[in-house]
């Protein structure tokens, strides 16, 4: 009688006693959100915790397909591969593999740039389907369209609009009385070329989400910098740009972390053998795992830097906007 | 106990959606036929009714067999095939391409077939292509079709511009420049890949590898002599600047279309060339054997299937799959499939009159005469996608032809598990 009421510290003390005891409180009291949780947990374990584990895993080992566990009907054998440390991170990030770091360059010059294009020319776009035009409507349907278009059927696409003897663009050079260019043949022109169907295809997402973002704006604010006589670029600077960070902050993370491992466009609009000079991380942990003789472990390696390299990005990237968020 | 429900239903449809992928585990009953599944990676739509029509007589002569066909596109059908036969699942029988073979028998995918059903009759087949299908002395696949590149060119243009088939590079270059003069045609598209080089690189007496003596040898004098005779026919005009995404396509659409006089193909492309405008009369298309080199010897790849028994599957399955294998490469029925389909057979029994009464095909058995098998090691098709990728620098002109090959020869070491032991110099 007296322990239960007299003294509330002593009360609270015997339910701190031990993670299990607190656990199995936890459960008997929350059981069904347990319940409903549990079937989550299991698919992201079945196709998140388990893989990514099984990458790291493999990035430590020398796997390749002559010496891993095969199931030939009856027969069993046995994998023959060896656990190898940090040799794959070391030949890697040492520089002795040797494709690592021109490829990363190339990586991040390709995000870069497209994700610049994707806000700016988004932005652009945006803020002008944000007046009162005739026909508004209509023009959002089409600037959206790009959209809708799966990655490989516009690579495709592009791809003979590119050709260098049948395609458009260079029958319109022609008539234009110009020279052809050899759009995909060239080194440089051939990044031009990616760069421009990653745009294309990239531009109306961010279109849509600062369209969004510009119409959260209240139109109280353009009047009172009206009101105080604030230029159109003043405005846009003061009013709209902070207006959409939250909105900005958030398209442009996750644009670099597409673009960043946008397979299919570099993959095949150049094919495997044209893409020296133009292919990105991932289309070459891709080319490692499903090469002729497939090497396991030199793909795990780079997926798992491709991630760690996501990770740290945006780590930083959001403790970035925060600082400035605080700063203002 | 009603919690445990939905978790067990869950963790039931996972397991069940798993066993779903293990695919069919074969009907072991005993009694009934024995069903074997077979990836075929023809074409579909010209190819494939030829073998289908195979497999009923096939059936029809084995009643305790039966055949379950799937066509695989040929692009997919080694990953396909590979990730399959780690599971444990792969079909009976595959359709492989030369070049596969040594690849798939060293990961221990395929059955040993000296000795079965399947090799009785391999004394009657061409004995390069058996020798390209065995590893390390051991018989892993049947030659079912096979090919080899040769010069195709169009007649009539020919006839305008009065040159005959040119029988070295240096003829085929003088006789490009005078059609261009005559008539305006293009002389020459050669496709931009590792492949098509190789008419270049035997017609020099080069070769990629030694396998007898572990040295990587495509880097060497021949090598880099055969990749300037390409750059040179392109620099000078002989050859047209190919487009390096759509190589294939583009040379294909330029013959057939008349605008180029002469490509490099194989007998695979004849039925394509013949749809085109250029040969609407089909004794238009000539074929004659790749002109040769500096060496005085022409030189071309052999290409074509073999047919290969899995090694994961039991013991009735083996002995189905490897009767359905000599059936499929005797002589009737390649003699058969060559008729309907325009391929061309492996074995020197198969070629009777009225296989080589079509002119095309009487001219690529000339051709066959000369072929060089493929090394027999794994990761071939590794070893052309990274030389592909330096002759097209090379011929883009970013590189040398010699640091082009040096590269190649580096990165073969490298990248090549096959290759680790091998020598470069």
């Amino acid at each position: 009688m007296k322990t239960a009421t007299a003294d509330p510290a002593t009360a609270v003390r015997p339910a701190r006693a031990g993670l299990l005891t607190r656990m199995k409180r936890s459960y008997d009291r929350h059981w069904y959100a347990w319940a409903m949780v549990l079937p989550v947990v299991l698919v992201i374990g079945v196709l998140v915790a388990y893989p990514l584990g099984r990458g790291v895993y493999l990035s430590f080992t020398d796997a390749n397909e002559l010496n891993v566990a095969k199931q030939l009907g009856a027969t069993e054998i046995p994998a023959t591969y060896r656990f190898v440390g940090l040799d794959n991170y070391w030949r890697v990030l040492s520089g002795a593999d040797g494709e690592f770091y021109p490829k990363l360059l190339w990586t991040v010059a390709w995000t870069a740039s497209c994700v610049f294009f994707h806000y700016t020319i988004g932005l652009g776009l945006a803020l002008l389907l944000n007046r009162k035009v005739r026909g508004r409507s209509l023009y959002r349907v089409l600037l959206i369209l790009p959209w809708a278009v799966p990655a490989f059927v516009a690579t495709y696409i592009w791809r003979m609009m590119y050709n260098s003897e049948s395609g458009i663009f260079n029958a319109i050079l022609g008539q234009l009385g110009l020279g052809p260019v050899d759009w995909l043949g060239d080194t440089f022109m051939q990044k031009v070329a990616v760069i421009g169907v990653n745009v294309w295809l990239g531009v109306p997402f961010m279109m849509v989400a600062i369209l969004g973002g510009l119409q959260s704006i209240s139109g109280e604010q353009y009047e009172a910098a009206e009101m105080d006589g604030a230029s159109p670029w003043q405005r846009f600077r003061h009013v709209t740009l902070p207006g959409l960070r939250p909105v900005s902050a958030t398209v442009i993370m996750l644009g670099t972390i597409w673009t960043f491992n946008m397979f299919p466009i570099i993959y095949l609009m150049l094919g495997e053998a044209n893409a020296l000079h133009s292919e990105i991380l991932v289309t070459y942990a891709y080319r490692l795992a499903f090469g002729s003789v497939r090497d396991y472990a030199a793909a795990a390696t780079y997926g798992i830097l491709i991630l760690s390299m996501l990770a740290v990005f945006a780590v930083f990237y959001r403790r970035l906007l925060n600082r400035q968020e605080a700063a203002r | 106990m009603r919690r445990g429900i939905a978790a067990t239903a869950l963790v039931a449809s996972l397991a069940l959606a798993a066993t779903a992928c293990g695919g069919d585990s074969g009907d072991k009953a005993s009694g009934g036929p024995v069903t074997i599944t077979w990836w075929d990676t023809s074409d579909a739509t010209n190819e494939a009714p030829t073998y289908k029509k195979l497999i009923e007589k096939f059936e029809a002569a084995h009643k305790d067999v039966k055949v379950k066909y799937q066509n695989v596109p040929f692009a997919e059908a080694e990953q396909k095939y590979k990730t399959a036969a780690q599971a444990g699942n792969a079909p009976d029988v595959l359709r492989a391409d030369v070049g596969w073979t040594a690849g798939l028998a060293r990961n221990q995918y395929l059955a040993p077939l000296d000795g079965t059903p399947a090799a009785k009759e391999i004394a009657s087949f061409n004995q390069g292509l058996v020798d390209g299908a065995k590893v390390d002395g051991k018989l892993y696949g049947v030659p079912q079709v096979t090919d080899a590149l040769a010069l195709l060119y169009n007649k009539e243009v020919f006839a305008k511009a009065g040159v005959q088939p040119p029988k070295t590079w240096a003829e085929l270059s003088t006789a490009a420049k005078t059609i261009k003069q005559k008539t305006g045609v293009d002389g020459i598209y050669l496709n931009p890949d590792s492949y098509f080089a190789l008419p270049f690189l035997y017609g020099e007496g080069g070769a990629m590898v030694d396998t007898a003596t572990k040295k990587i040898t495509v880097d060497d004098e021949p090598g880099k002599k055969a990749v300037r005779t390409v750059v040179d026919m392109i620099k000078s005009g002989v050859a047209v600047k190919p487009d390096y995404t759509d190589g294939y396509n583009n040379m294909q659409a330029a013959f057939k279309d008349g605008k180029v006089a002469m490509v490099i193909n194989g007998p695979w492309s004849t039925a394509d060339d013949l749809t085109g405008k250029a040969f609407k009369n089909k004794d238009n298309l000539g074929v004659s054997p790749v002109p040769s080199g500096s060496a005085g010897k022409a030189g071309t790849p052999t290409g074509g299937h073999n047919l290969v028994v899995y090694n994961g599957a039991d013991a009735p399955h083996k002995e189905a799959a490897q009767k359905f294998v000599a059936f499929m490469t005797s002589a009737p029925s390649q003699e058969f499939a060559a008729t309907e389909t325009g391929v061309l057979p492996t074995r020197d029994d198969a070629y009777t009159i009225k296989v080589v009464a079509d002119p095309i095909r009487a001219a690529f058995k000339n051709v066959l005469a000369d072929s060089t098998a493929r090394p027999a090691v794994a990761g071939v098709s590794d070893m052309f996608a990274e030389w592909t990728k330096q002759y097209i620098e090379t011929l883009k002109g970013n590189t040398t032809v010699e640091k082009g090959l040096d590269t190649t020869a580096d990165k073969w070491k490298t990248n090549i598990s096959s290759l680790k032991e091998y020598s470069v110099d």
